[in-house]
């Protein structure tokens, strides 16, 4: 049951063979069992998750089920979600209750499923390994002694594991699809605009987009039925019309032009990580795509554009986090100016300042022309490439990450290697493109290898059939991590 | 050393929406702290602004009016800085593309007109308030007012005089109350400037170091602030010193300016665009309604009160300093006759009176009438009673239907400020009271003439005073057939009756 696709949870819940209590109380019961190894749950409430389930079973019995109906999914901490601690990884709100829901948050509620919790994740999402939590560092399932990548790290722990059926990430640099890959599971960043950012808690605006994590690419083209969808209380949601992500799931590949960007078969990616990603684009050839060789010629631009933007963005967002009106406040201060720096100092993390502190500092008077203008201006230049990339093929792969996941401490003294963990994904949310990873295979250290899939703007429903295809070809994304054995 | 005195004014002025610019909240003055303040102006993790495209409108009518030109796509952007009223920790204002430019106000300064250059109009949003008080020692935060729209108003530093700076915040005060997109309301702080204050000697271009006043909360105190932050700095100058930039607080208590903070101390606000939202983008549609929703402009009624009506200029400015003023004088004059359509239709589309024209001439002189009484009683009694014209007891048809009976010869002009205090006690129409009291003026020469006779009879020795020389019998002797009349004979006759009679 735990192995199970969502659409086989969903037929069992149709046929009465389990209900959403049972089920729901199996997850907890795993959860149990397993999170204080994984620490992938921030918050767990047995009594309002299984009230939820009850709610479900209801609406199952009276037959206004939809195909989430009764599934439990796991929300990253980084969603308000009302009644609910909502943290974002941080002291800062270690006591922040939110009083109201995050659009994705109702999405789900109104398709009646049910909230499993909440997943640890780095501090307000700045971070390539779950290492920045306040609330501890997560591990790996497939070796306790990796990371899980980040920032979503708790997601995709607890998918790896099967603590949940699916979970809820955010991607502002890769924060998706580098913690799917790093963990043997499937994520999609959609296009930016695509799942409304209202509720999510703000690290770079302008890159920021949530989208699912899961088993399979099937799960997440259900995943993205709910999640998408326009909101008027995000300026920049897209209103598009409402679209079925698995509308194309099963399409044939033949004559998928596929394109496989030089920059991103260069130096830097590990060996047996490379061997992976060929062996995949060998199945997909057998599936009747064609590979084509294109060109980012910018790509390297993007690691550090990126950490002047993020940043800069990132200083004003987290501005809110005062002291003043919720959240962490230092207990004594003499004065204004104290509380808020003493606050501040004691609340965030020292990744959290380091970001404060560089986007500080790129905005200031007599730097902003040189960073962030200069920064914009190469933004505009990388998405550029994809455009004229895109040109020539449909979809374009590579690998998720340069190697497979790292272990725990070895890049936390050491900024800049862990932000290049990220050089293959951030380049996607600077074009605002929508990005995936799909399990392709494991490393030699037999940690877990993904493969990148990125499409043009709103491609999704294409993607996830292209990747569908692949899973369909494979197993590789029915791999469970062999630490906790069979179910 | 002769000084030249340079100001400059920004102007913060209240959008009269209905909700605020980035939230669905409520804007009203003065409800319990914190009841208008929903999650977005309170800034809770995860909330976003949503544009509220009513202050956009309002912003291109201002455009509009004062001539600027509107730019088709405007950015909002983050005006970073921590204060505990600020929720965000950042203002959500416009920076680097404003979505006013230029345009000018014509202001009339004395007995001259000039032109004040606008440097632009932005929105943006307002803070909340701290209250110091009342918390023994601790501050409370009423967020009520944080959000709400602002649109502020900057001129070139062209204005030369107190004088000056005060009838542009005048003009400007009624010109956003006109357009109805600021309600003006200066104590509740829905108008509030501040001023940038340099001196240079006269002749010279390049401008002076400049301090700015904030706290300038009436017209009075803005001149007395400008008066005194202008002697100020002559002082430190002659004696030797430079002026600081800073910002200065002004005390209306002591009518005095203090350091506020230097320009070191100043912040770095760190603007860069909000990517919250999106581009404001003005398309040609929302222009044309925003210009349909616009009507005359008081500097163009000003123009054509002087014109059709004859008035002074200094009339059609007082008369078109609000626009209930200027819809009373109108509805006013246009009850008295209802002869100004007609001229019009005679004389074709515009209507101007043909100069020379008898009837022309005399609706100009109904016109002067209405204006002295509106300006006069009328605006004295409002004040008196604390009263909006709006609100006057006499309407502009009953004003009109007084000024008729004295335009007719019914009534003198001093039985008529009579028959005016009676129809402010609510005592009925000039005609009724007129009529109710005996007020009617005595016309019948046959009447007067016995009049005068009686007081003849009783004043022999003022007659013979002035049939000996004495000059100043004869009013005199006006007043007093005016008095046993009781004042109802008509002044004109009396006059020509009484030299008359005096001559034979």
């Amino acid at each position: 049951m735990f192995n199970a696709s969502l659409k086989e949870l969903s037929g069992l819940l149709a046929g009465k063979k389990i209900s959403s209590v049972e089920l729901t109380q199996a997850f907890l019961n795993r959860i149990g069992e397993l999170n204080p190894t994984l620490n992938a749950f921030i918050t767990v409430d047995e009594g309002k998750s299984l009230a939820q389930a009850q709610a479900a079973d209801a609406l199952i019995a009276a037959g206004k089920a939809g195909p989430l109906t009764g599934i439990p999914v796991a929300q990253k901490d980084i969603f308000c979600a009302e009644g609910w601690l909502s943290t974002c990884g941080s002291k800062m709100l270690h006591n922040f209750v939110s009083p109201y829901d995050a659009h994705v948050i109702e999405q789900f509620n109104r398709a009646g499923a049910v909230n499993l919790g909440k997943t640890n994740m780095d501090e307000f999402a700045m971070g390539s390994s779950n290492e920045t939590s306040y609330y501890g560092k997560v591990k790996n399932p497939w070796d306790v002694n990796a990371v899980p990548g980040g920032s979503s790290g708790g997601s995709a722990a607890a998918v790896a594991a099967r603590l949940c059926p699916a979970a809820t990430g955010t991607d502002t640099g890769g924060s998706i699809r580098q913690p799917a890959a790093l963990t043997g599971i499937s994520g999609i960043k959609p296009t930016y605009g695509v799942v409304s950012r209202y509720g999510m808690i703000a690290f770079a605006s302008s890159l920021d987009q949530g989208g699912p994590m899961a088993k399979s690419a099937e799960d997440l083209a259900l995943l993205m039925n709910v999640m998408a969808g326009f909101d008027p209380r995000d300026s920049t949601s897209l209103e598009r019309e409402k679209e079925d992500y698995g509308r194309d799931l099963e399409q044939p590949l033949k004559g998928l032009r596929i394109g496989l960007p030089k920059e991103y078969f260069a130096e830097g990616l590990a060996a047996d990580v490379a061997q992976a990603i060929e062996a995949a684009l060998a199945e997909y050839r057998k599936l009747g795509a064609e590979t084509v060789a294109v060109s980012l010629p910018n790509s390297k631009l993007a690691v550090p554009v990126y950490y002047v933007l993020a940043p800069a963005e990132a200083s004003s967002n987290l501005a809110r986090f005062d002291g003043v009106r919720y959240g962490y406040r230092a207990p004594e201060y003499a004065d204004l100016a104290d509380m808020y720096g003493k606050s501040r100092a004691q609340g965030f993390g020292a990744e959290v300042k380091r970001r404060i502190l560089i986007g500080t500092y790129v905005l200031s008077a007599g730097y902003y022309d040189a960073y962030y203008l200069k920064a914009q201006k190469l933004r505009r230049l990388i998405a550029r490439d994809f455009t004229e990339a895109f040109a020539r093929c449909d979809v374009i792969m590579g690998p998720t990450t340069p190697t497979t996941a790292f272990n725990l401490g070895e890049k936390s003294d050491d900024p800049v290697s862990m932000y290049l963990s990220d050089i293959y994904t951030i380049a996607v949310n600077l074009a605002g493109l929508p990005g995936m990873s799909v399990p392709a295979g494991f490393g030699k250290d037999g940690r877990p290898v993904g493969l990148q899939i990125i499409g043009n703007y709103f491609s999704e429903a294409k993607m996830l059939n292209v990747a569908h295809r692949y899973q369909k070809a494979t197993d590789w994304h029915t791999r469970m991590p062999p630490l906790h054995g069979e179910e | 050393m002769q000084w030249e005195i340079v100001i400059g004014l920004e102007t913060h002025a209240q959008l009269s929406t209905l909700s605020k610019i980035f939230s669905g909240a409520a804007i009203a003055y003065g409800a319990a702290p914190n009841s208008q303040a929903c999650a977005v102006d309170i800034a809770l993790p995860g909330v976003l602004p949503v544009f509220n495209r009513a202050a956009a409108e309002k912003a291109v009518k201002f455009g509009l009016a004062i001539g600027a030109k509107i730019n088709r796509k405007s950015i909002f952007a983050r005006k970073n800085y921590f204060y505990p009223d600020l929720p965000k920790g950042y203002q959500i204002s416009q920076y680097e593309l404003p979505i006013v430019a230029g345009g000018s106000l014509t202001i009339q300064v004395g007995e001259h007109e000039k032109t004040v250059r606008i440097t632009r109009a932005h929105l943006e949003e307002d803070a909340g308030k701290s209250l110091h008080e009342d918390f023994h020692g601790m501050t409370g935060i009423d967020l009520n007012r944080a959000g709400t729209p602002l649109l502020e108003i900057v001129t070139e530093p062209d204005l030369r005089s107190s004088a000056e700076a005060v009838a542009y915040a005048k003009t400007l005060h009624s010109l956003v109350r006109w357009i109805g997109i600021c309600d003006g309301n200066m104590q509740e702080g829905s108008f509030r400037c501040d001023a940038n204050v340099s001196v240079r000697p006269m002749g010279t271009e390049k401008l002076g170091t400049r301090c700015e006043i904030k706290n300038l909360n009436s017209f009075k105190f803005m001149e007395k602030a400008i008066d005194y932050e202008v002697r100020r700095q002559i002082e430190i100058i002659e004696d030797g010193g430079s002026i600081v930039q800073e910002t200065r607080l002004y005390d209306p208590d002591r009518d005095e300016t203090r350091s506020m903070r230097s320009k070191e101390e100043a912040n770095d606000y760190r603007y860069f665009p909000d990517p919250d939202l999106l581009p404001l983008v003005v398309d040609e549609a929302f222009l044309e309604q925003a210009r349909a929703t616009l009507s005359e402009l008081p500097q163009a009624m000003r123009e054509r009160f002087m014109r059709d009506h004859g008035l002074p200029a200094y009339d059609a400015g007082t008369l078109t300093s609000s626009r209930e003023l200027a819809a009373y004088f109108e509805a006013a004059v246009s009850a008295l006759g209802g002869t100004f359509s007609r001229l019009r239709e005679r004389d074709g589309e515009r209507g101007i009176p043909v100069e020379g024209d008898e009837g022309a001439a005399r609706l100009r002189e109904m016109a002067k009438l209405c204006a002295n009484w509106i300006m006069g009683d009328l605006s004295a009694q409002l004040n008196k009673d604390g009263l909006e014209i709006a609100a006057s007891p006499i309407s502009a048809a009953q004003l009109a239907g007084l000024l008729k009976r004295i335009q007719d010869g019914t009534i003198s002009g001093k039985i008529a400020k009579e028959v005016f205090a009676a129809m402010w006690t609510g005592e009925g129409d000039a005609d009724a009271i007129i009529e109710a009291k005996g007020l009617k003026q005595v016309s019948d020469s046959g009447a007067i003439e016995k009049i005068i006779d009686e007081v003849f009879a009783a004043n022999a020795k003022m007659v013979e005073e002035f049939r000996a020389g004495k000059e100043k019998a004869f009013n005199a002797l006006v007043g007093q057939a005016m008095k046993a009349s009781k004042g109802k004979a008509n002044p004109a006759q009396v006059n020509e009756i009484l030299k008359k009679k005096l001559a034979g």
